[in-house]
């Protein structure tokens, strides 16, 4: 080999506690191109790219930059051999500029002028500009849209020197027409001899950009190969293990009577934000209805009002028939609506408790779980052993801390819970978000289970493919409203995907 | 490959994956997540907190094994010193269970010192008032009236946190200082003794106004209202629903909404608790030991009750322990005068036994490892 790879990872493991999120990984990308790493959510390629910025250390294998033997202990080390990473969630200060984000934690000057700060405020543009990159350094980052505050990250990264980029889920908070733009910029910045790696789990988007492709599945790599040499069905099977079959979708019954009607539906976030604005929608039994959008579209404030959880400012909700006055969990809850919410853990789960106390959240007002104002507590006990074992749940014991489960098996407890309760109307948002295959398969059929029995199931989701494969109807959220409806049979991936870019305007009626 | 060449390496650290190095270099990691600390780690800090105490008393000149000795004996050791232990344990247990009830929903309450002189001063106020009420109305009414003054005290403090987010820890803190000013006036002023030579406190407490002591000792009734308050406490949250409602809140306030509970609603119950329990406490120390309401009636049983529940991890039984040791604490701190020491030695170890099991809390965060 004459050229060294810019980057080389050899043998590489990783373990967490018993977890293995790397398995003797080899690893290399050339300098100057733009290397994708393909696979599943926990397939282990933010792992991976942890252990090159520093954020995590090998459990064994040998890193080498540049055909170097190196050791990166911490996200400054790798900063000093030229790694910078963006991340999923935004490292900004949303309260500083563009550009005082930038040179936050820059050690170099303990003066920090007005002149101090307009020279660094030129580099800094210089910098944007070698790049073709448009950000307005001088605006704070909160007036920023999500696009050009992951510009704000690559400038970050480039002006602190770093020639290898690693990207890490960069399109998961970008509209279609933003992730073009993205793309052009890596383009330009491989053209500029920059090393670019990202992680991603969208085909169509390794097709896109990527000069080569790794693909990754459940902790270990499968094949590297050059983009000319695959195409998009090939590396769906090496992800996936297998054809993406995906779950058997039986045909349903003919929708039934309405179970939920929201009409005119406008929902205030607070500051002046409307989340949610003038918003219709109707699930009946026996029907899936998918909310496909890119994340923060209004689809949080739209569950979130339909568990009870926040009030809702114009128009009206009906569920079975009966007209909400006012926002209650509690009424959410007796009306028969159970509620997998977005962030398992940070708002389904209490992570410190049991299993048995996670089972009861919703259900322990009921007189079969307490009585006179005490919890039946054996009772409970056996209730929850038999949850555990019909929903699979894999756990040492009932009273282990559900926050050391796995992300599958806390979602079948979270669904053992919900859908135990017979509910008449199921809003699962990212219902599969962090799950494996199988897990998420297992959430997939429990969904398809309960319009089989005749349930109405409301699915948001921000995985388009999820939506498309278990909706009757689809339905696109853009700027807190419904901006596309189709039937199962019209759905287009082309035509969602501009509806979630906000590109075309609400259509003729297509639905059935 | 010309990896190995180039072992000079950035940062002068390459390499090291194939040389070990001559010492085992030890590297701190920070894991916020790992929250719980080993169950030995109440006891370390004791023993810190005793070994460094141990300096400063040598440094004073006093062998500091003596002092301990002496501690130990006097609070433990005689059976007038067990009784006063136990004396200076009731309020502390009742404090104790009151603040934990409100950590273990995150609700930082360090009033209970200002709801136990709330309870004092309302039980007091039962005597001043109304003073010729036989034994089966006084105390009865003294208690309650101790209960819901603490209580009250506390809701002070929750229903500004609940309605207009103001944080209890200044809140809770500040109304102490109020109770105390309050007490230092009703003492010295309007409640004063007329026949008490000038002295800073209430008439004496007839036999009627005063909770049954146990034989001659000073041990009262109010040691059956601490245990039974440790029991109550035990079973609420093992067994009763709003004992797991108050679970759920303490373990993840937002799943807690997501199940229809009110925040607010509990966490005025909790504090009507909380305060409740520092007050029937400082309704006990009136009516079973001081029997009047003086000046300086509580030596800061509030503000070691934070340390006893700490130190219980708000555990029930932990909290009898916790308890019945810092009264012991006190009851010592006493007799170490005896050797020319200020009393104050006990709170110099309680000071430092929390200073510990904080920085015990901390360091449970930090793993260590070695590096390779």
């Amino acid at each position: 080999m004459n050229e060294p790879h810019a980057v080389e990872m050899r043998r590489i493991c990783k373990q967490f506690g018993a977890l293995v999120a790397n398995d003797n990984i080899d690893f290399a990308a050339k300098p100057g191109e733009v290397h994708a790493l393909l696979g599943e959510n926990g397939a282990g390629k933010s792992t991976l790219m942890s252990m090159l910025s520093g954020v995590y250390r090998p459990t064994s294998g040998e890193i080498l930059i540049r055909g170097r033997s190196v050791n990166i202990r911490s996200p400054k080390d790798a900063l000093a051999l030229g790694i910078g990473m963006v991340f999923q969630q935004f490292r900004l200060v949303h309260t500083l500029t563009a550009a005082e984000n930038i040179v936050l934690g820059e050690k170099s000057s303990v003066w920090r002028g007005a002149s101090w700060m307009r020279r660094k405020t030129e580099e800094i543009g210089a910098v944007a500009e070698r790049f073709g990159l448009k950000i307005p350094v001088e605006r704070p980052v909160w007036q920023l849209s999500v696009g050009e505050q992951q510009r704000v990250e690559i400038v970050k990264v480039l002006y602190r020197g770093a020639d290898l980029i690693l990207l890490d889920e960069p399109t998961s908070v970008l509209t279609p027409g933003e992730a073009d733009q993205l793309f052009e910029t890596l383009r330009q910045l491989r053209d500029a001899g920059k090393t670019v790696i990202l992680t991603t789990h969208k085909l169509r988007e390794v097709m896109e950009i990527a000069d080569r492709i790794s693909v990754m599945r459940k902790g270990r790599m499968v094949r590297t190969m050059n983009r000319y040499e695959t195409n998009e069905r090939e590396l769906a099977q090496l992800m996936v293990g297998r054809a993406p079959a995906g779950v058997m979708r039986p045909a349903g019954r003919p929708p039934g009577k309405p179970l939920l009607e929201a009409e005119g539906l406008t929902v205030e976030a607070g500051k002046g934000r409307t989340a949610v604005r003038d918003l219709s929608l109707t699930v009946r039994e026996g029907e899936i209805v998918g909310i496909a959008g890119v994340a923060g579209n209004g689809q949080s404030e739209l569950a979130e009002v339909l568990a009870g959880l926040r009030p809702w400012s114009g128009g009206t909700i009906r569920v079975c028939g009966r007209e909400w006055k006012r926002a209650s969990v509690r009424t959410a809850i007796e009306s028969g609506i159970s509620h997998v919410p977005e962030n398992r853990m940070k708002s389904g789960m209490a992570g410190s408790l049991g299993i048995v106390d996670n089972l009861l959240l919703k259900t322990y007002r009921h007189p079969e779980r307490s009585r006179f104002g005490m919890l039946r507590s054996r009772r409970n006990r056996a209730w929850a052993r038999s949850l555990v074992e019909r929903f699979d749940v894999k756990a040492a014991g009932l009273d282990t801390p559900v926050r050391q489960l796995s992300g599958g098996n806390q979602q079948k407890l979270l669904f053992a819970r919900e859908v135990d309760r017979d509910p008449k109307l199921m809003i699962a948002v990212h219902p599969t978000q962090g799950l494996d295959i199988g897990a998420a398969e297992s959430v997939h059929r429990l969904l398809l289970e309960l319009r089989a029995a005749g349930r109405g199931v409301l699915l948001i989701s921000e995985d388009l493919d999820e939506v498309m494969q278990l909706s009757d109807r689809m339905l696109v959220m853009f700027g807190g409203t419904i901006v596309g409806e189709m039937s199962r049979e019209n759905a287009d991936r082309e035509r969602i995907g501009l509806y979630m870019a906000g590109l075309q305007d609400a259509p003729g009626e297509e639905a059935s | 490959m010309n990896g190995k060449a180039a072992a000079a390496g950035m940062d002068g650290d390459a390499g090291s994956a194939r040389r070990r190095p001559a010492v085992p270099r030890l590297r701190f990691e920070f894991d916020p997540v790992r929250t719980g600390s080993p169950w030995w780690m109440p006891l370390a800090a004791v023993f810190a907190a005793l070994a460094v105490c141990a300096v400063f008393i040598a440094a004073g000149g006093t062998d500091p094994l003596a002092v301990y000795k002496k501690m130990l004996t006097g609070a433990f050791g005689t059976r007038f010193g067990l009784t006063e232990t136990l004396v200076k344990a009731i309020p502390l247990l009742l404090c104790g269970i009151g603040v934990s009830i409100a950590y273990r929903i995150s609700f930082w309450n360090i009033g209970a010192e200002g709801q136990f002189l709330a309870g004092a001063m309302a039980a007091t106020a039962v005597t001043i008032y109304m003073p010729d009420l036989p034994a089966v109305l006084a105390l009865p009414l003294m208690t309650a009236a101790g209960i819901a003054a603490g209580g009250l005290w506390g809701l002070l403090t929750a229903l500004p946190r609940a309605y207009f987010q103001v944080n209890e820890l200044i809140s809770s803190l500040m109304l102490n200082y109020i109770a105390l000013l309050l007490l230092d006036y009703v003492v010295f002023g309007p409640w004063r003794d007329p026949g008490g030579l000038n002295f800073p406190g209430s008439p004496m407490f007839t036999a009627d106004q005063s909770l049954p002591a146990f034989g001659s000792t000073r041990l009262h009734f109010g040691l059956v209202f601490a245990l039974a308050a440790a029991l109550l406490y035990a079973f609420t949250f093992r067994h009763t629903r709003w004992g797991y409602e108050l679970r759920l809140i303490g373990a993840n306030p937002e799943a807690a909404r997501n199940a229809g509970i009110s925040l607010n609603k509990h966490l005025l119950l909790v504090m009507l608790a909380s305060g409740g329990l520092a007050g029937l406490a400082g309704m006990a120390e009136v009516s079973g030991v001081a029997h009047r309401l003086m000046y300086g009636i509580s030596p800061g049983y509030g503000y070691t009750a934070i340390i006893v529940a700490w130190i219980a991890r708000l555990h029930p039984v932990g909290l009898i322990v916790s308890a019945f040791l810092f009264g012991g604490l006190i009851v010592g701190g006493y007799s170490v005068q005896t050797l020319g020491l200020p009393s104050a030695t006990s709170e110099m170890l309680q000071g430092a036994v929390l200073f510990f099991l904080i920085a015990g809390a901390a360091f449970g965060m930090i793993r260590i490892r070695r590096v390779r």
